[in-house]
């Protein structure tokens, strides 16, 4: 049962806070900032994809007129074993250094190795030429088939998978899991389907490139200006490999242009600030746009091996999955989370799920929207539907029949609470789109989707201003609306105009520890504790409004904004105005670790036609279907739903990491890195599907990584039905249907 | 001492100011506007003219700022997503943006603005279709483009009203 049930503001559409800023250009990201007396770094990178160190020469470049800071990774932490919480899951902190700067070897190309600073971008561009490193080049492996073989080039000697033998391997991770005993119950399945699938691995494609500027003052401490998901992490993370004090770190978050997981680590701020420390000047560094694609993790690639079972009445009975995944050049564990939620949409008794990743010449990968669950989803959701036809079944139907409701369990255990799967696709089976003709020559698929989401830390300080307005800071980096949330839902609970409401992202030292914007979880948990503040502002409030009319506080209600006893009533600006002869200053804070996260579920639609002679798909209508829980602000429930549906077009159609034989990127821009433009698009129709989430006050559930989930399987579909022919091997690009349809 | 020797003094009118700047010969408009105009507005997402963060008007056509020396705007007019609005009163473009949720994390919104603002002068009543080849040159990671087409069209409804 949610606290709240009505709403009086939640729902509604009011522009954003930040929304002025940003369409007049005012809004400061990462690269914006400049700081007095500041140096430009500039960082060398490795022209080899895997290699031996032998020496840097960095004597030429610091000799170089202008030039007052050099470093190589011999000025970071030594990383030992010790794990550094991230939020969504722990990282090695030997997996964290090396994306910043290389120790000695080098296992992926464009890897840093050098950094200077310099009194203008040239002369750190031309320091950084200067700087000579001797390379001892080793063969390099990028396919994780490859890597896996028995004469392939070892990447790391010192690393071995949990119950393997200590004998070099690439193999990074191993995870196995099952429930019941599916061996035996395919057995008693009618009609079984084993296919390979396969996605390339992609990258985040946010617009803006990683930036920062680092200070750091006589006495050590650092004031670090950065885009981040999470500015706590990047402190955290600058602490670990710096090895500075956390206490003397402090993190200002940037606005953030784009981040989709890509930005919940750290690459150029520990160097920033090493060489701020050095020279005793203010640090900037932005990362050219290559070495975004390059030298930042991807989303891994990843095969998947799906075999399902079924009885001939349509009841799914077992099922067997295989992923194996790119990990890049150290552990970015994508396996687990595959591994672990792969059934996760179904019902099953008898399952097993096993999950391999794989190290290779390239960046190690890094989360992006989802985690590793498209990549997994795409397999197991065209094996159902491929299922669904071999048992000649409307393959939403087939969903619906087997689909997961509250009480079932997926193979981590835990039974779901109030979910909304089977409303969502009540929702698409009702749908204008799903009922309409599909158009000659086109084909439509459909797909469904599940994602964990994230609960976490987050905290909130809520402080009221003498005329009535409030102050809202939140430690959560705004990536797509969420100051707006927060203010909703702060006027719901103070019952002021939203307009009142300022809500702010603050510094790390300025609100209480806050885990990333990541996980959907922002809305969800640190939503909780502005909801939490604002209820104790409330309380305080009516207490105060007792004392003067020397009544029990218990008898004062709270509603419009006002405390309310009797014939009495003191507006919230009134209590504001006197807050201090009526007992000080109005300021409460909340913390949290919140325990309220619910699971996300999304149905999509889509029609593609595709161009036999060209082999170009267009989609052509498209609708997505989600289950918010309760959608605070819709519009930017929707914007997630259609954003992260055209990322999985994109992913679907285009978007694939090349390498050559050298292990060197060969797309690492926007133009042979194609990302959807408007004029790919049709409108993403949404339905917005609200089954509140219990454990949540206002019954929210996390919104922002599902959407991408459905796409990949449900315009592979749709091509199918387009063309005749099954293509199981992303992306859908040009040369691939043409080739596909040539052998047909 | 950190200023190569070879710089040039430009006049040109930016945001309907006549200004004056230094640049080197080799340095981008986009930069000069950002690093030593302050106009921050105008952004950098990949500097190969890819992604259209940086679009600004030059004597009304609309060119990615990375991609124009800042010497070759000596005597033009420069508009940038600073020189949209006029004075407190928001473009139509910039209203109906907001309007709409037409941003999420806002990067690519000053180049929208930009462009969209270019589009509707050179096409006041634009079909969807119309819009999406425009703004093509405008990567949008966040939205999907739904709301920026629909805040756009919406802006064109708008003027055209305003106009009759």
């Amino acid at each position: 049962m949610n606290a709240y049930q009505e709403f009086k503001i939640i729902g509604s559409r009011p522009v954003r806070p930040d929304g002025l800023d940003k369409v007049t250009g005012r809004a400061r990201y990462g690269a914006d900032l400049n700081m007095q007396g500041q140096l430009y770094g500039h960082v060398v990178r490795s022209p080899h994809a895997h290699a031996v160190i032998k020496s840097i020469d960095c004597s030429e470049a610091l000799a170089m007129e202008g030039v007052l800071a050099v470093m190589t990774g011999e000025d970071l932490a030594i990383p030992g074993d010790q794990m550094l919480g991230s939020g969504e899951g722990a990282m090695a902190l030997r997996d964290v250094v090396p994306m910043v700067m290389s120790q000695g070897k080098v296992l992926f190309h464009s890897q840093a190795v050098a950094a200077v600073a310099a009194t203008s971008p040239e002369l750190a561009a031309e320091a950084a030429r200067a700087v000579e490193v001797v390379y001892e080049v080793l063969p390099s492996v990028t396919d994780i088939h490859a890597a896996l073989a028995p004469d392939a080039p070892i990447l790391h000697h010192d690393r071995f998978p949990d119950g393997y033998p200590e004998e070099p391997t690439n193999l990074a991770t191993h995870i196995s899991l099952t429930v019941g005993d599916p061996d035996a119950a395919f057995d008693k399945a009618d009609v079984v389907v084993e296919q390979t699938y396969s996605v390339p691995m992609c990258h985040q494609g946010y617009i803006e490139p990683q930036a920062c500027v680092a200070r750091v003052d006589a006495v050590g401490r650092v004031d670090l200006w950065c885009c981040t998901q999470g500015h706590f992490t990047v402190r955290h993370f600058t602490s670990a490999v710096t090895g500075i004090d956390l206490g003397k770190i402090t993190v200002t978050a940037s606005e953030i242009g784009g981040g989709f997981g890509g930005k919940t680590t750290v690459y150029l701020e520990p160097l920033a600030v090493v060489l701020a420390q050095k020279s005793g000047r203010p640090v900037k560094l932005v990362m050219d746009r290559g070495d975004v694609f390059r030298a930042t993790g991807p989303a891994p690639g990843a095969e998947t091996r799906v075999k399902l079972g079924a009885t001939r009445d349509g009841k799914l009975v077992a099922a067997d999955v295989e992923c194996l995944m790119d990990s890049g050049a150290y552990n970015g564990a994508p396996a687990g989370i595959a591994a672990f939620m792969a059934t996760a949409c179904y019902k099953f008794t008898d399952a097993r799920s096993t999950g391999r990743s794989v190290y290779t010449n390239k960046p190690k990968i890094h989360a992006y929207r989802a985690p590793s669950i498209p990549q997994v989803t795409l397999g197991f959701e065209l094996a159902i539907t491929e299922l669904a036809a071999a048992l000649q079944m409307d393959p939403l139907e087939f969903r619906y029949l087997n689909a997961v409701e509250e009480g079932d369990a997926n193979m981590m255990g835990a039974p779901y609470n109030r979910i909304g799967l089977k409303e969502c696709l009540e929702v698409a089976r009702n749908h204008r789109h799903y009922k309409s003709a599909v158009a000659e020559g086109a084909g439509r698929g459909i797909a469904m989707g599940y994602w964990i989401n994230a609960g976490m830390q987050s905290s909130a300080t809520l402080n009221v201003i003498a005329d009535g307005h409030v102050a809202i800071l939140t430690g959560s980096p705004d990536i797509g609306g969420s100051r707006a949330s927060m203010a909703l839902m702060a006027a719901e609970v103070l019952g002021i105009p939203f307009e009142h409401i300022h809500p702010q992202v603050a510094a790390t030292d300025a609100v209480g520890h806050t885990d990333l914007t990541g996980g959907s979880r922002t809305t969800l948990a640190t939503g909780q504790a502005v909801i939490q503040a604002a209820e104790q502002c409330v309380l305080e409030m009516c207490r105060r409004a007792a004392a003067e009319w020397e009544v029990e506080p218990g008898v004062v209600t709270w509603s419009q904004g006002a405390a309310h006893y009797a014939e009495h009533s003191l507006t919230f600006e009134a209590l504001a105005n006197r807050a201090g002869t009526m007992g000080g200053p109005l300021t409460f804070s909340s913390s949290l670790t919140a325990a309220s996260a619910a699971p996300a579920f999304a149905v999509h639609i889509c029609d593609a036609e595709v161009d036999k002679d060209t082999g170009r798909t267009t989609i052509t209508r498209y609708t997505a279907i989600q289950d918010a829980g309760k959608a605070i602000h819709p519009d930017y429930v929707e914007g997630q739903m259609q954003g992260g549906a055209v990322q999985g077009i994109g992913w679907a159609l285009n978007e694939e990491y090349l390498y050559n034989d050298e292990g060197v990127l060969e797309n690492p821009g926007f133009l042979d890195y194609r990302i959807p433009v408007a004029s790919d698009l049709p409108f993403i129709d949404t339905v917005i599907v609200e089954v509140p989430n219990p454990l949540h006050p206002f019954g929210v559930k996390g919104v922002g990584e599902v959407p991408i989930v459905p796409p990949m399987p449900a315009i592979a579909e749709a091509v199918y039905q387009a063309t005749g022919v099954r293509f199981r091997d992303l992306p859908l690009n040009p040369p691939k249907i043409v080739a596909g349809l040539c052998k047909a | 001492m950190n200023k190569p020797l070879n710089k040039m003094a430009v006049q040109a009118t930016i945001n309907g100011e006549s200004t004056v700047f230094l640049c080197s010969p080799g340095q981008v408009l986009a930069e000069v506007l950002r690093d030593e105009l302050e106009l921050i507005g105008t952004k950098i997402g990949c500097n190969t003219g890819d992604c259209g963060a940086c679009s600004v008007l030059v004597d009304d056509r609309l060119v990615c700022s990375c991609l124009v020396l800042a010497a070759e705007v000596e005597g033009r007019s420069v508009q940038t997503v600073e020189g949209i609005a006029n004075g407190g009163e928001l473009h139509p473009v910039q209203q109906k943006l907001l309007e709409h949720g037409g941003l999420q994390c806002g990067i690519c919104t000053p180049g929208v603005v930009v462009a969209a603002k270019a589009l509707l002068e050179h096409n006041p009543d634009p079909t969807e279709e119309q819009a999406r080849y425009w703004l093509a040159g405008n990567l949008c990671r966040c939205t999907g483009y739904d709301k920026i087409i629909r805040a756009v069209l919406d802006a064109a409804k708008t003027i055209r009203e305003e106009a009759a």
